[in-house]
């Protein structure tokens, strides 16, 4: 139940302006690749260039190809709905929907979408993704209640339950853990690293650390300078560019001489 | 050895150069005798006496307040009359507003038959005698009430589906282009169209379109429905701006369609808002006379059908008991009608204030932490 990404010469705009430049990337099925780099050097974007959510965004497009398992993203007649169906995504601030209750939440990718479902699957599945974002044993007792009562760390996982309550193929994370306190951020990782076993995880991080603890593979992006086109300077094992990164700027970064 | 000596005094060196707390009082007290000596001099009357009491008052607390406490004060206490004084003259008007309507209609609304009955046959022959004492008041707004909530239910038929459709269109697929400006544009400008412009245009549309002479309540209640869009639109268009681009994206995310994203996510999520708008907007096409009086005409019995005949409404009702008393010689019985008519247009409004109240509560995202 994963697939993997393969990334060709992809530039990504919004309007006329050029935010990512000429990225290749292969991300392998089952496996946790961090995305690091300065603020505003494109990783957010790219990130969201993988589950096109990117062109949610007014004026905002993409050239280049995108392969999940071998089929491109972007190819004509390509429905960004089922895209997104197979490609899920956990966003930066916990965004649960606050008209829903907890168990509604999770739900809320089958319901939303009118498919049907009998009490006793949805029962089920609204355990099994519980326990799969390590949130099952804080909320069973309150599943009815809305889930914005929970805290932040909380509603975190259970976006992450909702995210893989839909079965995704992949699962990309915009910096999950940047709203969220160091136990919150431990509980998530580990999660991280549960997830792995079954789903493609894709991670944007600021923190270095986290990158270091909870990923198989990191890609660093930078930017020239303010106006300029963020690339990806250099992807290869986190302890390779932890440790022994080929590139000068990627060394400053992670050695904190800049950024 | 050497003691502190605990200096025995009454005020906290901290509160020094202060007002006593009496002070405002003392002030109001003098305030109000030497208005009345003042008015006195120039002949008694109350208006006077408040508006001369109430620039003495703010006057002398100003002044004893710079001669002890200093300028920051006296600016800080100027600043405090002029803002409970704008709040008396704004509220001034509304509780003599609600308190002439109460004097004036409960009258009429205790007569049981009020609510019951409908003024058809009522005619100066029994006004004659409710003035001589040797009769009851009688007849009543049943018609009147009927023909109000038809109309507006009708009109809020017509009014929400195409305000709310509208707001969708503009915030969720407008994306700024000129076609969306432009609506935008004319929907601010048909906010401000007088109701009696809007009463004329869907006369004229249904004589051309009908028949020349075509009142009926659903006339009047496109009439109404021209004033009501815009405000829905922009309350809703409101509404739903707020509405979090982040959850717009988490259902996105999880694979879900534009438009079931904007039935099921963002609506639920605005729809209190929404919802209480709408009352609001309700409430504020209820108490419309010139675009009824234009395409509804008036009657004086009962008309359950509102595509057919003339219908009568509250407010036309007022308008021609006051103007076009049953009795011309007599009018005191209409007028008690129409102050009675009045009360209850007014309890209609508050009571649609409350419900907005009610369903913004109801409606409202949960966020309880159990």
């Amino acid at each position: 139940m994963s697939k993997r990404i393969d990334v060709k010469d992809l530039n990504v705009y919004y309007g006329n302006f050029l935010a990512v430049e000429d990225v290749s990337i292969n991300i392998e099925a089952k496996s946790v690749t961090a995305f690091i780099g300065p603020s505003g050097c494109g990783k957010s974007t790219f990130l969201r260039t993988l589950n096109r959510m990117h062109e949610v965004l007014p004026g905002a497009r993409v050239e280049g190809e995108v392969l999940l398992d071998g089929d491109n993203l972007y190819g004509p007649g390509v429905d960004p709905v089922t895209v997104r169906s197979q490609i899920g995504m956990v966003f930066q601030r916990p965004n649960p929907f606050p008209t829903m209750s907890i168990r509604d939440n999770v739900l809320a990718g089958v319901k939303l979408n009118n498919q049907k479902i009998s009490k006793g699957e949805a029962d089920a599945l609204v355990e099994r993704s519980l326990r799969g974002a390590n949130l099952w044993n804080e909320v069973k007792d309150r599943l009815e209640k809305p889930g914005s009562g929970l805290s932040g760390g909380q509603q975190q996982r259970l976006c992450i339950a909702r995210a893989i309550a839909v079965e995704p193929q992949v699962i990309l994370m915009d910096e999950p853990c940047s709203a969220l306190d160091p136990i919150s951020t431990l509980a998530v990782e580990d999660l991280i690293n549960e997830l792995k076993d079954q789903y493609t995880v894709v991670i944007v991080t600021h923190n270095m650390q986290q990158a270091a603890r909870v990923s198989d593979k990191t890609a660093f992006f930078n930017i020239a300078g303010t106006g300029k086109p963020g690339k990806l300077i250099e992807f290869a094992e986190t302890s390779t560019i932890f440790n022994n990164p080929s590139q000068k700027a990627t060394e400053d970064y992670v050695s904190g001489r800049f950024g | 050895m050497t003691s502190t000596l605990t200096p025995v005094r009454k005020r906290s060196a901290l509160t020094k150069g202060q007002l006593p707390k009496y002070a405002p009082y003392v002030v109001l007290g003098v305030a109000l005798v030497l208005g009345a000596a003042i008015l006195a001099l120039i002949g008694f009357n109350a208006f006077g006496w408040g508006v001369v009491s109430a620039i003495l008052f703010a006057a002398g607390l100003v002044g004893w307040s710079a001669a002890v406490e200093g300028s920051r004060k006296a600016k800080d206490k100027l600043a405090t009359c002029l803002v409970v004084g704008a709040f008396l003259v704004a509220l001034l008007p509304l509780i003599s507003v609600i308190w002439t309507v109460m004097v004036n209609g409960i009258p009429g609304l205790l007569n049981p038959a009020f609510l019951g009955t409908s003024m058809n046959g009522v005619t100066g022959v029994y006004d004659n005698r409710a003035a001589e004492g040797t009769g009851p008041v009688v007849g009543g707004i049943y018609h009147a009430l009927i023909g109000t909530l038809q109309i507006t239910l009708l009109a809020t038929v017509i009014s929400v589906p195409v305000g709310l459709l509208t707001a969708i269109y503009l915030v969720e697929y407008g994306n700024d282009r000129p076609l969306p400006r432009a609506i935008t544009f004319f929907v601010d400008v048909m906010t401000g169209i007088p109701s009696i412009v809007a009463g004329l245009f869907a006369a004229a549309f249904f004589f051309a379109v009908v028949g020349p002479g075509t009142k009926t309540g659903a006339v009047a209640a496109v009439a109404l429905s021209v004033l009501m869009i815009p405000v829905v639109v922009r309350s809703s268009e409101e509404m739903l701006k707020i509405v979090p681009n982040e959850l717009r994206e988490a259902a996105y995310a999880l694979g879900v369609r534009k438009w079931r994203t904007i039935l099921k996510v963002v609506i639920p999520t605005a729809i209190s808002g929404i919802a209480s708008g709408v009352t609001l907007a309700i409430a504020r096409v209820i108490g419309e006379t010139a675009p009824i009086l234009v395409t509804a005409g008036f009657a004086t019995s009962i008309n359950n059908n509102v595509f057919g005949g003339w219908m009568a409404s509250l407010p036309t009702f007022i308008y021609t008991q006051i103007l076009n008393p049953t009795s011309p010689s007599n009018p005191d019985p209409s007028s008690q009608r129409a102050w009675g008519a009045a009360l209850v247009l007014i309890i209609l409004v508050m009571l649609l204030n409350l419900g907005a109240r009610l369903i913004a509560r109801v409606f409202a995202p949960k966020t309880g932490r159990r």
